[in-house]
């Protein structure tokens, strides 16, 4: 902790890209939705009081021993597999040995040298449609720390009198996933930073082996950032800014952590290897401990647990119950769809794929199925601040709602005032409208005697339509809208209109 | 004599987070180097033919079922927590080493 680190002014993104290829790499942690911990029964949950999720493994207690979950291997299998890596026949866990009051034990049961998965690679895509190979080094299997809350007057670590430890995180399956180092990403280094979290995240969530909510740390991110001098090929000093846990954070962090390195070399300082923290607030990196003795693991494999073998059956088997890669599905389905590149990553962006596709398999068109989801649907959510999927509007309520549109008893707006109702507890959409009294007025009776005040109302509008100026209808219609409360049908008020006037429609 | 230097050891009582005197270091200087050399006699007996293993017993793939057992209350957790608060176990505070 001796050395400081080179201050000097961040350069322009575009500035430090004249100067500097970057060099990436990301340790990507993911948080397994296992019923129980990796070497423990105690559950694996989140939010519950502290230190209730634990029994004797998790804190640490001496004679107890560690017993490996099944369903985790299987799930780094998956994983290993959906990023096209080779599996291990044979692999162990091993010790990391730290002092920290995270986890009882003291040391950390992780793999080192025999990870699960090696060898791999994931083809990223970018927002154009382009996608970039991303090498994968290793996955392996590890448990996760419990969790401390630093007291005292700062609130933060520096200055802290006492920490709180809750250990109901410690012990819960966790999968590291470890790149090669990237190269060639030049200025669409943090793109492709975004890209690769979200594939990863993705990948995660398809396989069903993690909840990946990143805002809960289930899937969280290390940034590693390097410069080399254009035309160079030895790799720079890097940065690690820890625990990015959002996919906008870790393009942020990437793209402010180029900067800051090209302005500390463009001024002739140095860069000294350290991990940094992402500031969310001001979108920018802080120092936070340099590379030292402490990171002397002293690994030897763990003494309590026997090696894994994995058959080719084995593999065989879970490879047979993978689900299609996200990729593909996104593919698949914008070909089936016929959306615009832009009308679909939108709707990628929004989360809402998975509900477009029931509502399409229920029989709404594509086009339908978009026009209410990202439409009324995302602003229903907007309004009220929160994810459209989130909203608990179901893909057979929009469905039923465009059934009703297409038979003629409900249009446009009153349809989505029959969603609002539906929002707030009144029953289905043919529910609604029934108990509401909000079917369209298409009998002719009261249409027509509705029509007919509107006229005799507004004699120079029927002069005006009578004299063939048909688009005069429409200062009609509001009227007569007016009357019946919504419920007319516009083009049924046309024709009346029309029939009255002796007019060919 | 095993390859032990008093630099060795000072590394291995930092990493311990052990504080040892100057006499400390080097008797255990000294001590560890014996315990290494017996340790070595081991690789006597193994030839090259005898894989390393890290387990007595030739198993593999012991794995539990994925189901919940039992758990302890927050007072149980804490019974021999030296200090607690909150229902959390009370540390000093230590600069992030993770």
């Amino acid at each position: 902790m001796t050395e400081t680190q080179t201050e000097a002014q961040p350069l322009s993104f575009e500035e430090a890209l004249e100067k500097y290829d970057p060099v990436l790499g990301f340790e990507v942690h993911v948080e397994l939705n296992t019923k129980s911990k990796m070497f423990s029964s105690a559950p694996n949950a989140f939010g519950d009081e502290p230190n209730t999720n634990v029994n004797e493994v998790d804190l640490g207690l001496p004679g107890t021993l560690p017993v490996v979950n099944g369903k985790a291997v299987e799930s780094a299998i998956k994983l290993g597999l959906a990023l096209n890596c080779s599996i291990a026949e044979y692999c162990r866990f091993a010790r990391k040995q730290y002092f920290y009051p995270d986890l009882p034990k003291n040391w950390q049961t992780s793999q080192y040298d025999e990870p699960i998965a090696y060898d791999g690679y994931l083809d990223v895509e970018l927002d154009d449609g382009e996608t970039f190979r991303v090498e994968i080094e290793r996955a392996h299997m590890e448990e996760d720390a419990g969790k401390l809350t630093h007291a005292g007057t700062s609130g933060r670590i520096q200055g802290a009198d006492y920490s709180l430890v809750d250990y109901n995180r410690t012990g819960v399956p966790l999968i590291e996933i470890v790149t090669k180092p990237i190269t060639g990403a030049g200025e669409r280094a943090p793109e492709i930073a975004r890209a690769y979290v979200t594939a990863i995240r993705d990948i995660v969530k398809g396989l069903d082996i993690s909840d990946a909510r990143m805002e809960r740390g289930n899937v969280r991110c290390d940034a590693n950032v390097s410069l080399m001098p254009k035309g160079t090929t030895d790799f720079g000093t890097r940065s690690e800014t820890k625990n990015v846990n959002s996919t906008r954070a870790v393009e942020q962090a990437v793209h402010f952590e180029i900067r800051r390195h090209a302005g500390i070399l463009s001024t002739g300082g140095s860069i000294i290897q350290e991990t940094r923290h992402w500031l969310e607030t001001s979108r920018t990196t802080s120092s936070g401990r340099p590379k030292s003795d402490a990171d002397d693991y002293r690994y030897f494999p763990e003494p309590d647990l026997v090696p894994i073998t994995v058959t080719q059956e084995w593999i065989e088997r879970l490879r047979a119950e993978l689900p299609e890669p996200p990729a593909v599905r996104r593919r698949r389905l914008r070909e089936a769809w016929g959306y615009s590149d832009a009308e679909f990553r939108d709707v990628v962006a929004a989360g809402l794929m998975d509900q477009i596709e029931e509502t399409v398999e229920q029989g709404a068109s594509p086009a339908v199925a978009r026009k209410w989801w990202m439409g009324e649907i995302s602003r229903l959510a907007n309004a009220r601040d929160i994810e459209p999927a989130a909203l608990g509007v179901e893909p057979e309520t929009i469905v039923a709602l465009n059934v009703l549109i297409d038979e003629g008893k409900i249009n446009d707006k009153i349809a989505r005032q029959v969603l609002e109702h539906h929002l707030e507890g009144e029953g289905s959409p043919a529910e609604i409208v029934q108990a509401r009294g909000l079917e369209v007025v298409s009998d002719d009776g009261a249409l027509t005697a509705a029509v007919e005040k509107a006229m005799a109302e507004n004699p120079d509008v029927v002069e005006k339509v009578a004299g063939g100026k048909l688009k005069a209808i429409g200062a009609l219609i509001g009227p007569v809208m007016k009357e019946t409360r919504g419920q007319a049908d516009a083009g049924k008020v046309r024709e009346i209109v029309l029939a009255k006037l002796g007019i060919e429609g | 004599m095993a390859d032990i230097s008093r630099a060795d050891v000072e590394h291995l009582a930092k990493l311990a987070h052990i504080s040892m005197s100057e006499a400390e270091l080097e008797k255990m200087t000294g001590e560890l180097g014996v315990i290494v050399d017996s340790v070595k006699t081991v690789q006597e007996a193994a030839g090259e033919d005898i894989p390393a293993t890290s387990h007595p017993v030739a198993l593999t793939n012991v794995f539990r079922e994925d189901v919940i057992g039992h758990t302890y209350t927050a007072e149980e957790s804490l019974a021999n927590a030296p200090d607690a608060e909150d229902g959390r176990f009370k540390v000093p505070a230590i600069l992030d080493e993770e």
